[in-house]
């Protein structure tokens, strides 16, 4: 009995550190499309450093899982072999890099809860998501402030830039209160004192956001309908084309080292 | 001294301005931003390090193309890395080139309308994952070969740029080769990728380090003012012999025929260059020239509105801080 309750935890620590840095995966890989393409050098340098910063976030995540699960599978074959209804990242962040406005919105919305989800996360019981959560929160409180940055010069710069920010935030707000969705792994790991209570970050994000997009004289959208469904793996359209380009390496030369 | 004498090459005056600033360059004194220089030196500069700037961006494109197909995590993390510093490279070399009075939105237009030329290498495609290794250990081991004797150029700008410069391309050499290596000791189909990949990049790597003496317009003086300090032959030959050995080492064949080792020279003898293939490329028409340009000049358009609202929010923060103040 004693073992069975042990092996369902660990399986459950399992999901729960899927549930999280699935959104790092994907987010860094849709930062990754971007490399050499972006309106000016330094958005270029940016972007591909938060990219950087999501998959070195990933790394540490998925190694911790591999070492959980225990059975020889390996950091890789987390992030490249499993099957679309597999990854439970947030439909946020597997959204296309539209524009540049669409971009930034995206990672606006994500850094805000992510900063907020990491602060919690650094007092977690279990030691490794505490260590890796203070790590990647001095990376995230830049991503932060960059993407805030870039909230407040689009929508508080022209006419266009203005209209074309309002237009992001507008489509991508519907994927924002799916960030505060508890799974079964979510309500297992806060009731052992290890993850964070998301439903508890609603307010505080939705106050911050607010207030950003006020300073960027934005409108607050007031549509109060939401999708959902990424966090139980099903997805957009996007995802499965962002896991051809992901996996097709290790999809077309299974077992090689690289 | 009048702003007309120093404009004026002709003058007894500008004579012998020119004449201590050779001095000074004999003596390995290095030239600063403001000081006096002809203008022959400063434009041969600009067209230099712009083409050396221009080729840092457009050479995050053919590696940026497998950013989103690495084949792990941790290729990925060092890929991402490495076309970041490339980026890095570009930003404090287009830098450097405005100390000489040129904008970067100058030396942009340049690229885009063909009138600045790039390092012709990378209008090849890299259509497997083995071209990042191959990129990383022959590209990088050529551009090294070309960089290492500019730290010690007379520009005191540019030689700065380049110590930095070279130290992280030493780094992408070794992470290339050893991308290779493991291609090169994996599996069969492994090793074909990585014999591929030499294949298609050893001739234009060897086409990067110029066109031969004989046909180089530019070296004589570049000698001069240490922008050169080899010629391209010379670095050419320097680069075979340093590479043969490490493609042996890996197991892999250099594709060339006559290449064998000289005894009596203590260097490897090659096969000809096909020129023909270079100069077609130099003019515009290599297989991913068109692509490329249309790569930046597609991002440099995309991205006006966002630059535009860039400078209209900086001039509003300003105005607001001014009103203040008031």
């Amino acid at each position: 009995m004693q073992l069975q309750v042990q092996f369902n935890m660990k399986q459950e620590l399992y999901k729960y550190i899927l549930g999280i840095a699935d959104n790092s995966l994907i987010l860094g890989q849709r930062l990754g499309e971007l490399t050499g393409h972006g309106p000016t050098l330094e958005t270029d340098i940016a972007c591909t450093n938060i990219s950087l910063d999501l998959f070195g976030q990933v790394r540490s995540y998925f190694q911790y899982a591999a070492k959980i699960a225990g059975d020889g599978r390996t950091e890789d074959n987390i992030a490249m072999l499993r099957k679309e209804r597999e990854y439970v990242n947030v439909l946020l962040v597997e959204q296309p890099n539209t524009n540049f406005a669409y971009t930034m919105a995206r990672q606006f919305l994500f850094d805000v809860y992510h900063l907020a989800f990491l602060s919690e996360l650094e007092k977690s019981k279990d030691l490794t998501l505490s260590a890796i959560a203070k790590k990647c929160i001095k990376e995230v409180r830049y991503h932060e402030r960059f993407s805030s940055d870039w909230i407040k010069r689009l929508g508080d710069g022209t006419e266009e830039s203005k209209a074309k920010m309002q237009e992001a935030i507008n489509d991508l707000w519907t994927y924002t209160d799916e960030l505060f969705h508890q799974t079964e792994a979510d309500k297992a790991m806060v009731s052992e004192g290890i993850g964070v209570d998301v439903t508890k970050l609603k307010d505080a994000y939705y106050k911050q956001v607010n207030e950003v997009l006020e300073i960027a004289t934005l409108k607050i959208p007031e549509s109060k309908y939401f999708q959902k469904g990424g966090k139980k793996g099903i997805h957009t359209e996007h995802l499965g084309y962002l896991l051809a380009e992901l996996q097709y390496m290790q999809r077309t030369y299974p077992n090689m080292e690289w | 001294m009048s702003e007309e004498q120093i404009k004026n090459p002709g003058t007894e005056r500008s004579r012998s301005l020119e004449k201590q600033f050779e001095a000074r360059i004999a003596r390995d004194e290095k030239i600063e931003p403001k000081d006096w220089m002809p203008e022959k030196y400063r434009k041969t500069h600009i067209r230099q390090m712009s083409q050396h700037a221009h080729s840092e961006i457009v050479g995050m494109l053919p590696e940026g193309n497998w950013i989103t197909r690495a084949p792990s995590l941790r290729r990925k993390v060092a890929l991402l890395a490495k076309v970041q510093d490339e980026a890095g490279h570009g930003l404090y070399l287009y830098s450097a080139t405005e100390t000489l009075g040129i904008s970067r939105d100058e030396m942009y237009e340049q690229l885009h309308t063909g009138k600045a030329k790039y390092s012709s290498i990378f209008n090849y495609p890299t259509v497997t994952w083995a071209d990042m290794g191959a990129i990383g250990w022959l590209v990088d081991g050529a551009a090294i070969i070309n960089q290492v004797p500019l730290c010690n150029t007379s520009y005191g700008p540019y030689a700065r740029a380049m110590i930095r410069v070279c130290k992280e391309e030493s780094f992408h050499q070794r992470q290339g080769y050893e991308i290779m290596m493991k291609l090169a000791n994996g599996t069969p189909e492994q090793k074909e990728m990585a014999q591929d990949a030499l294949n298609r990049w050893w001739w234009p790597s060897l086409m990067m380090l110029g066109p031969t003496d004989a046909e180089s317009i530019h070296t004589e003086q570049s000698m001069k003012w240490k922008l050169k300090r080899k010629s391209n032959d010379d670095l050419r030959q320097q680069f075979i012999d340093q590479t043969v050995p490490q493609a042996d080492l890996i197991g892999l064949t250099i594709p060339d025929p006559d290449l064998k080792w000289n005894e009596e020279r203590q260097s490897y003898d090659f096969g000809d260059i096909d020129w023909d293939e270079f100069w077609q490329v130099v003019k515009g028409h290599g297989p991913m020239n068109k692509e490329r340009m249309k790569a930046r000049v597609g991002a440099w358009e995309e991205g006006e509105w966002v630059r535009d609202a860039a400078m209209a929010y900086a001039d509003k923060k300003q105005e607001r801080k001014e009103k203040q103040v008031v």
